[in-house]
């Protein structure tokens, strides 16, 4: 992670693109979202969806596994280059999460995260606050899930700020 | 047919989903397939961390509670998915053997005008620790069908679906 000084708002990263197969999406829902249009292809043609579709949680847990594996190699990167990496708090949760349309069988999302708003915690001096909007895109580039999360990024204490 | 459709929900009403004991094993399979962070997977670097021990990822615990939700409340209704999450909130981590409830409070419910056939209802959905503190919280609105156009959908077995 970078430091909190060297985070800027608008910085936008492609973190990832995630294909989701019936497999994929019938074991999740079977695990944690158990309604018949996340399970079958039958209930899932009676109802609105139409088709099988993943559980918009799936959805969003892709995105922090992919969120996770480009924190990774960017960290990874950074330790090649000989820069120290900062240290990434708890997040408090997230909001103004939207699932616009359906992920259905075979679709390819690609996900984005892009700063929109820093401040610095007067509570926790070594620490600031990042907030971001994360989204993901098919493959015909119709948006299927946005939303809004904090979290806590470490600054740099002992350096001279950046400019 | 659902025992439960959009006109069975009132604001204040409150349903128990249910409890259950949250597993190490569980904790550490869902970050290694969704979150694989130190503070979830490995007990010793999670004692290094902020926490000081192993916690649950918190997209662990929104698939726990859709999960508590699905048996306890959402199984047996007209339940046809939600557009998005208002909120989330993670208050408190999840350790392991910690024994869990969950709690589904309606906040309002409101019909669709687009769609004569369904209804919203907005909950604000709740895991409860053994000290009887909510852990997380999560805002949400789950559209229903209605009880009319179901009725309506039985009587006529050759009617189209819903678009």
């Amino acid at each position: 992670m970078k430091f909190f000084e060297d985070i800027r708002v608008g910085e936008k990263s492609d973190i990832g693109r995630h294909t989701f197969t019936a497999e994929d999406i019938k074991a999740f829902a079977a695990r944690f979202d158990p309604q018949p249009f996340h399970l079958d292809e039958a209930a899932a043609a009676r109802s609105h969806f139409g088709r099988l579709c993943a559980s918009g949680l799936h959805t969003a847990c892709v995105w922090m596994r992919l969120m996770i594996n480009y924190r990774r190699r960017e960290d990874e990167a950074r330790r090649a280059r000989g820069e120290a990496v900062a240290q990434l708090g708890p997040s408090p949760g997230f909001r103004d999460l939207e699932w616009p349309r359906p992920v259905y069988v075979g679709d390819t999302i690609s996900y984005d995260t892009e700063v929109v708003e820093m401040r610095p915690l007067e509570s926790r001096p070594g620490w600031g606050m990042i907030v971001v909007r994360n989204t993901g895109v098919n493959q015909r580039g119709e948006a299927v899930i946005s939303f809004i999360s904090s979290a806590f990024v470490e600054r740099r204490e002992r350096e001279p700020q950046a400019s | 047919m659902p025992r439960l459709h959009w006109e069975d929900f009132s604001p204040g009403q409150v349903t128990e989903c249910g409890s259950r004991r949250i597993a190490r094993a569980e904790i550490v399979a869902f970050a290694a397939e969704y979150d694989p962070q130190p503070m979830h997977l490995d007990e010793a670097a999670a004692r290094a961390s902020l926490f000081g021990g192993l916690v649950a990822s918190g997209w662990h615990s929104c698939c726990v509670l859709m999960r508590m939700l699905n048996d306890g409340l959402l199984g047996e209704t007209s339940c046809m998915g939600a557009p998005g999450v208002e909120e989330v909130q993670w208050l408190a981590p999840i350790r392991p053997g910690e024994r869990i409830k969950a709690r589904a409070t309606v906040l309002e419910t409101r019909s669709s005008r687009s769609r004569p056939d369904l209804g919203f209802v907005k909950f604000r959905w709740e895991l409860i620790n053994a000290a009887d503190q909510s852990v997380m919280t999560m805002i949400v609105s789950e559209m229903f069908g209605r009880r009319a156009a179901n009725a309506a959908r039985r009587a006529e077995p050759n009617a189209p679906s819903e678009p």
